[in-house]
């Protein structure tokens, strides 16, 4: 049976659940939220319709703005941290024998649906004093004595990267098994080294796919809102942080949707931006 | 040399990846109530207490329950659709597609916040439904991925030869198609499964102040105080979702899977 356009209005049948559902549930939602983050707070929690610009103008002040620049320069950080560790493994990964790829993949999906509730306990408790991995350096004399290591920036921007890294491995991977082996090859045939070879063909080859991974990471990374509550100070809060904390407990749920609204923008903003250099660097 | 140098590199990455699943494990084993690690005695009492304690039952039902229900229903919202769009040619339906796959694009936060905003005016907010649907439209990019995938499989002479032979499009799904796509059906439903499972922020901003689903009761159990059974849970929860992905990579074809994943976003 070919495909063919619908000829009868029933045709269309089959999509009306569907995008009913999509529509009403995700379209109309979202909708809400822009709507609500021109509304009016009142006190007391609620809110009420109005049209005002207060809530993003609350935006420029020094407050938001560290915020907003820490949530960057954390979310770059890490995307920058998984990259760099990604895409050479990934590479290794895709040029091992098949059963350990799917060992390795069903490890790495495993670990990425894991809760970020339960990453988080899990790496404060590694870094805890009383089971943490001070313990260990302790017992071999590299420390005096086992140390707490959070809250701190270094256990924030640890364990995001391990929350990141097995979803750049698996966003990378089907593009390093589509990559030409011959390519590399070739480079080997002709003298360069295994980590020549990568660093001149390999790298180069993949230059938007690394970009395109770069950003998706990124995205990944400012979505994180937990992982800096429980493991950071409150300076180390990012934008999804503050979105959350305003929304449940200071009840003010105008200002989070406009910060809501701001983060879209500015994910949106920052992938368009991304594709148009990839674009421009390929075209060079 | 390189052979070495990047077992050493693959040494690293995995030591990286279970130095907190081992303390994890370390930690729910303990005798006490205490998180000691290296543990201190040994004891599977603190996976016993999931099942016996009425909280972490009750969290745990509370849990397994939504995951089930709204894998289901995203499984009906992606069917159809990816049917439609591997029947028909309307490329404005594609727009479909897109929303579907848009609420796991974006930072969560935002898909949490809009059905928040949405429950609320609405007038439903709290009710343990909401969190059903919320979490079907959430995750509904998963089977919508793997069902595409198993469309565009499928051999479209075996489909034209049940044509020829009268069968109409209903008898056709049933006889030629279904079978040829159950397997992305299966996986399509464990992916949503295993993460709805796992799911905090969607879930707390819905219904958070109503139901405990385990993740929300973990991150309440970490104010009042820590105990082997948040570890305990973490293990099984991890335990969960290495059998079902390492069964979909036993029973299908996981790389080809991850690779339709990648193309879509």
């Amino acid at each position: 049976m070919r495909r063919e356009p619908p000829q009868r209005l029933a045709d269309y049948g089959p999509l009306v659940f569907p995008a009913g559902m999509l529509i009403v549930f995700f379209v109309i939602p979202f909708a809400t939220m822009i709507a609500v983050s021109f509304f009016e707070r009142q006190q007391g929690g609620f809110y009420q319709p109005a049209f005002v610009w207060e809530n993003y103008a609350r935006f420029i002040s020094l407050f938001f703005g560290k915020v907003l620049g820490f949530s960057l320069v954390l979310a770059m950080a890490v995307a920058a941290a998984c990259v760099a560790i990604g895409v050479p493994f990934t590479y290794l990964l895709s040029r091992s024998v098949r059963n350990v790829q799917i060992l390795w993949l069903v490890a790495l999906l495993s670990i990425l649906s894991l809760s970020e509730v339960m990453i988080g306990f899990a790496w404060s408790t590694l870094l805890s004093r009383t089971a943490g991995i001070t313990n260990l350096f302790a017992y071999l004399g590299l420390m005096a004595g086992p140390q707490a290591l959070t809250p701190s920036f270094g256990a924030v921007m640890t364990a995001m990267t391990y929350q990141a890294l097995p979803y750049t491995v698996l966003v990378l991977y089907p593009a390093l098994v589509r990559l030409d082996p011959t390519l590399t090859e070739a480079a080997r045939t002709l003298g360069a080294s295994p980590i020549r070879a990568f660093f001149t063909v390999v790298v180069p080859a993949l230059r938007n796919t690394i970009v395109a991974t770069l950003i998706m990471v990124f995205i990944f990374a400012l979505g994180s809102y937990l992982l800096p509550q429980l493991l950071g100070r409150p300076q180390h809060w990012t934008l999804s942080v503050l979105i959350t904390d305003q929304a449940i407990y200071q009840s003010n749920m105008p200002f989070a949707a406009a910060m809501a609204v701001f983060l879209v923008l500015v994910s949106l903003a920052l992938v368009g931006l991304a594709v148009y250099a990839g674009r421009r660097r390929e075209a060079a | 040399m390189t052979t070495i140098l990047s077992r050493l590199f693959f040494f690293a990455v995995a030591l990286f990846m279970a130095l907190p699943l081992i303390v994890m494990v370390g930690v729910s084993i303990n005798e006490k109530q205490t998180l000691a690690f290296p543990p201190q005695g040994f004891s599977l009492s603190w996976y016993g207490e999931i099942f016996t304690d009425d909280g972490w039952r009750n969290a745990l039902f509370a849990s397994l329950t939504l995951a089930a229900l709204s894998a289901a229903l995203a499984l009906l919202v992606a069917l159809p659709l990816a049917w439609f769009l591997w029947r028909r040619v309307a490329p404005w339906a594609n727009i479909f597609q897109l929303l579907g796959v848009a609420p796991f694009t974006l930072p969560p936060v935002i898909t949490a916040l809009g059905l928040l905003t949405f429950w609320a005016t609405t007038g439903f907010y709290g009710q343990p439904w909401t969190a059903v649907v919320s979490h079907a439209i959430f995750f509904v990019t998963l089977p919508l991925v793997t069902l595409s995938l198993g469309f565009s499989a499928i051999d479209r002479s075996l489909v034209e030869a049940a044509a020829t032979m009268g069968a109409g499009d209903r008898v056709i799904f049933r006889t030629v198609v279904l079978p040829l796509i159950l397997p992305y059906l299966v996986s399509g439903y464990a992916f949503a499964f295993v993460l709805s499972l796992n799911e905090y922020i969607v879930a707390y901003m819905t219904v958070g102040f109503t139901m405990e689903t385990l993740p929300i009761k973990i991150f309440n159990a970490l104010r009042y105080g820590y105990t082997p059974t948040m570890a305990s849970v973490t293990v099984l929860f991890l335990a969960i979702a290495a059998l079902v992905f390492g069964l979909i990579a036993r029973f299908g074809d996981l790389p080809k899977l991850l690779g339709a994943m990648a193309d879509e976003r």
